[in-house]
């Protein structure tokens, strides 16, 4: 079966092939990378056959200037996270069946790292993140002698497989929405690292660590818009592990932020009104005494305003309110 | 550049960054590096488990035995009693440091069983044992801030008065070569399963320490033992663990019988897998097999079981075979997996150069001999990693540091620059590389025979001829892997040829060395192991034996 690629190349020595088309068809607002000439080749594969399969084939038989990381070509070792069709995917699990719009396929290096070569990206930010999430297990003490081991539940390992499984291919942050206009957000798979380690019963440090992780960067500044979940190829859903984290981080105590603010103010309202009151949410998150916050998010007010987008000042509550009201006293906890 | 450290280790993986740690932990400034990051490295492949002798009623004897017979008596009985006497604690070590094995009611470690295997002692995380073991390891490497030059690609070992004393390495991001001088060197670069066609392993995996270490003038030992799985995947390759079967998956034929029962009426699937690869290629030659394959039959685990503790393999089967199989037997074939022989190295990971040892699949101590059980591999990495960290940082306390080299790294580039130079003859890397390697698969595989061997050897001798012209496709400096892929073929030629010559020097059949023409094991002559060393100056290597340490174990006759 014939399949046409439409490569995304790049090289800082500037030596291109002569067909190669200069341009990015939909630039994504955050591009910081340089310039990509778009290659199109055509493969001759299997039906079944997988975006790596195509890319193997074009560095092997047609063009062996084409760069590309990969190893294992099973989804094991995690190295072909790229953008393919303006996704992040793994080259070796996406099937060019399924990907082919029009007739061809686009690939590239994702518009949110650092570009070396052609569909090479520099997974620096990436690595630094998981580095600061201090990636590793803090003993509990005392450690077990050193010919036994820890006594835990399978089911406390087994809760945990879930983020064991994270191949750290890195496709989760190539597409975060948060890490496209913060590039200090810890990003999805180093989040869900974090959970592997707080959420362990062999850690002494979760205390710790929740501190740290409830920090500007941190659980707070996901914006829940699912894209992790849903291009993860190992199934690791960092989201779920991040709302674990908070939910924890909040049991232990770790509140004094606009994250948990945020979540407060939300909760509040919807309790009080039955829906959102977009008006006392912003400052509520800030800090109702945090007169310089509140003084930044002015700005923002004013233009809403002037746009019409300024939500209206006196705020209803909706018919029926009370039994809104005793949802929240059936699930109890902190908002009963 | 040139660049100094104490301990130099050569690879990522769990030998690797066991190796490192361990050397760091000893207080020797010591340094990885590795042709891609860590985690990337083909350890994380592993999936079925590891072996040790921990629980109740099982002992290290037992565990040892299992070995030296799955070995087919080609293993140093000490070796191996050093490897299982060790597992317990190395294995725990791992747990401290935070994998999540699998548990028991009690909430002590669980096990599961595995082939060629009196007990059930394989410790595992569902069907991913060794990425988490990877990953983990990884993690303890940031934790202890040892340095890393990722994406660093070895081109030579830096000798010097028969002492090795460093790595010339490309840094692929930048395309400069550098000098790395240390005292003492660790080659845990892997396997060569590239060098077969098919073969689970992956693109990375291209025999560089076997032929580095090679070309350095150590001798490689009983290359010829090259293991096939007896469960890969039908088309790709891609390995289906054998934890399948462990956890009670069958081998059916086209007949839909569990054939297993004719070739090892006691283990049935659970034989060694030497033992079983041979019994599914019968099956399929005398026209019992579905086009090529055997079925692998998980349909009556039920899909508690599939899904918890085979989840990976069930997503592989579903992704590239559109399988499912708590529905469907998946088709398998024998397939090209593990090098048992490799870099000569006595228990210490020492090689006869000084300054260089060895650890993971590259060397070999011998503690898999013939032919290696399922889960004692990332055994070997860990406990092997461990001893050759240690006495590598003990060896680099007593040497002065090297101050030469840069002769040497002239020379190399000089020799990049040569290859680069090449124009374009028709011969292209890939090509040469698939002709090679199902050349290696069809003479050198499962069933091997006199003529066929020395026409492999012929054919490698043409391959080298062409290799000559293979020009490397990419002129630039920046991420060049078109260069890298034709240093990787000199490597996978080097291996190629060693694996043809053990294969033809030894006389007989033994482990995953079968010889159609010596269809018998023949203890009197060959109960020893083959080295193949290449002197300077000359072609061919020399051929030597050396015999197999034989404590309390007497070779038997091996039946499953």
């Amino acid at each position: 079966m014939q399949f046409t690629i439409e490569v995304g190349r790049y090289n800082p020595e500037g030596v291109y092939a002569d067909d190669a088309q200069p341009g990015l068809p939909f630039p994504p607002p955050w591009d910081k990378s340089p310039v990509r000439r778009y290659q199109t080749y055509t493969v001759d594969l299997p039906e079944h056959a997988v975006v790596l399969d195509a890319l193997i084939a074009i560095r092997e038989y047609l063009d062996p200037s084409l760069a590309v990381r990969c190893a294992c070509r099973s989804a094991i070792c995690g190295s072909c996270g790229m953008w393919i069709n303006g996704h992040a995917n793994l080259a070796c699990k996406s099937k060019l069946a399924a990907f082919s719009q029009g007739g061809k396929t686009r690939v590239e290096s994702p518009p949110s790292m650092p570009l070396i070569r052609d569909l090479v990206c520099d997974m620096k930010p990436f690595w630094d993140k998981h580095l600061a999430v201090r990636p590793w297990l803090e003993n509990k003490q005392p450690t077990p002698p050193a010919d036994r081991e820890y006594r835990v539940p399978n089911a406390s390992m087994e809760e945990l497989i879930q983020e064991v499984s994270c191949i750290s291919c890195g496709v989760c942050l190539m597409d975060c929405e948060s890490f496209a206009v913060d590039q200090d957000f810890l990003g999805p798979q180093a989040l869900a690292q974090a959970y592997r380690y707080a959420g362990d019963p062999r850690d002494d440090k979760t205390k710790e660590r929740l501190g740290q992780y409830s920090g500007p960067g941190g659980i707070w500044d996901c914006t829940h818009c699912f894209e992790c979940v849903q291009q993860c190829p190992k199934g690791v859903a960092p989201l779920d592990q991040i709302l674990k984290l908070r939910k924890m981080a909040v049991d232990a105590g770790f509140t004094h932020n606009p994250g948990t603010r945020h979540a407060d103010a939300f909760a509040e309202s919807v309790k009080h009104s039955g829906r959102l009151n977009e008006l006392t949410l912003m400052p509520k998150s800030t800090g109702l005494f945090n007169i310089v916050g509140q003084l930044k998010t002015l700005p923002s007010a004013i233009n809403m305003a002037r746009a019409g987008k300024l939500p209206p000042l006196i705020h209803k509550s909706i018919p029926g309110v009370e039994r809104i009201r005793k949802i929240f006293q059936r699930v109890g906890g902190r908002f009963k | 550049m040139v660049i100094d450290h104490d301990v130099i280790v050569l690879g990522a993986g769990l030998a690797g960054m066991r190796a490192a740690l361990e050397a760091a932990r000893d207080g020797a400034n010591v340094a990885i590096v590795t042709k891609v990051h860590p985690i990337r490295s083909h350890s994380s492949a592993a999936q079925g488990g590891i072996n040790a002798a921990i629980g109740e009623g099982d002992s290290w004897e037992s565990h040892a035995f299992d070995t030296i017979k799955g070995s087919d008596y080609l293993a140093d009985q000490d070796a191996v009693e050093v490897m299982v006497r060790e597992a317990p604690q190395d294995i725990i070590e791992f747990e401290h440091m935070g994998v999540i094995f699998y548990r028991n009611e009690e909430g002590r470690l669980g096990t599961r069983a595995f082939g060629g295997a009196s007990q059930a002692r394989t410790y595992f995380v569902g069907d991913i044992t060794g990425q988490a073991l990877l990953v983990t390891l990884y993690d303890q490497i940031l934790k202890a801030g040892v340095k890393v030059y990722e994406e660093w690609f070895a081109t030579k070992l830096y000798m010097d008065g028969g002492a090795c004393c460093g790595v010339v390495a490309l840094e692929m991001v930048t395309g400069e070569l550098h000098l790395l001088r240390a005292k003492a060197v660790i080659v845990a670069a892997g396997g060569m399963g590239r060098l077969y066609e098919p073969s689970t392993n992956a693109l990375i995996c291209t025999g560089d320490g076997y032929s580095l270490a090679y070309r350095a003038g150590a001798p490689l030992m009983d290359m010829a033992m090259v293991q096939y799985h007896p469960t890969t995947l039908a088309g790709s390759g891609f390995l289906m663990t054998e934890a399948a079967r462990g956890e009670g998956a069958y081998l059916l034929n086209s007949l839909g019988e569990r054939f297993m029962k004719k070739y090892a009426p006691n283990k049935m699937e659970l034989a060694a897998r030497d033992v079983t690869s041979r019994a599914e290629a019968t099956e399929i030659a005398e026209g019992r097999g579905i086009d090529g394959n055997v079925l692998l039959d998980l349909r009556h685990l039920g899909p508690e079981v599939i899904l918890k503790k085979l989840p990976q393999i069930h997503e592989m089967a579903l992704d590239y075979l559109s399988i499912d199989m708590i529905k469907e037997p998946v088709p398998v074939r024998p397939g090209m997996h593990y090098e048992m022989g490799g870099i000569k190295t006595d228990v210490e990971g020492a090689t006869v150069i000084a300054g260089l040892y060895a650890a993971g699949e590259v060397a070999c101590v011998s503690v898999h001999g013939g032919n290696r059980l399922g889960a004692n591999s990332l055994l070997d990495t860990i406990v092997f990693g461990r001893r050759s960290g240690r006495a590598a940082a003990g060896y680099a306390k007593g040497t002065p540091p090297n101050r030469g080299g840069e002769d040497v790294l002239r020379a190399e580039q000089e020799r990049l620059q040569q290859l680069l130079a090449r124009s374009y003859t028709g011969e292209t890397c890939a090509g040469l590389r698939l002709e090679l390697a199902t050349m290696m698969d069809e003479k050198v595989g499962l069933y091997r025979s006199d003529a066929g061997l020395h026409q492999a050897l012929e054919a490698l001798r043409g391959f080298r001829k062409r290799y000559e012209n293979v020009a490397v496709g990419d002129k630039g400096r920046v991420f060049n892997q078109a260069l890298t892929f034709v240093l990787e073929l000199g490597y996978l030629l080097d291996c190629g040829e060693t694996v043809i010559r053990d294969a033809i020097v030894r006389k007989e059949s033994r482990g995953a060395h079968t010889h159609v023409d010596y269809p018998e094991r023949n203890d009197a002559d060959w109960l020893k192991h083959t080295l193949l060393t290449l002197h300077r100056d000359r072609e061919e290597p020399e051929v030597s034996h050396v015999p197999v340490t034989i404590t309390r174990w007497k070779p038997e006759v091996r039946t499953y």
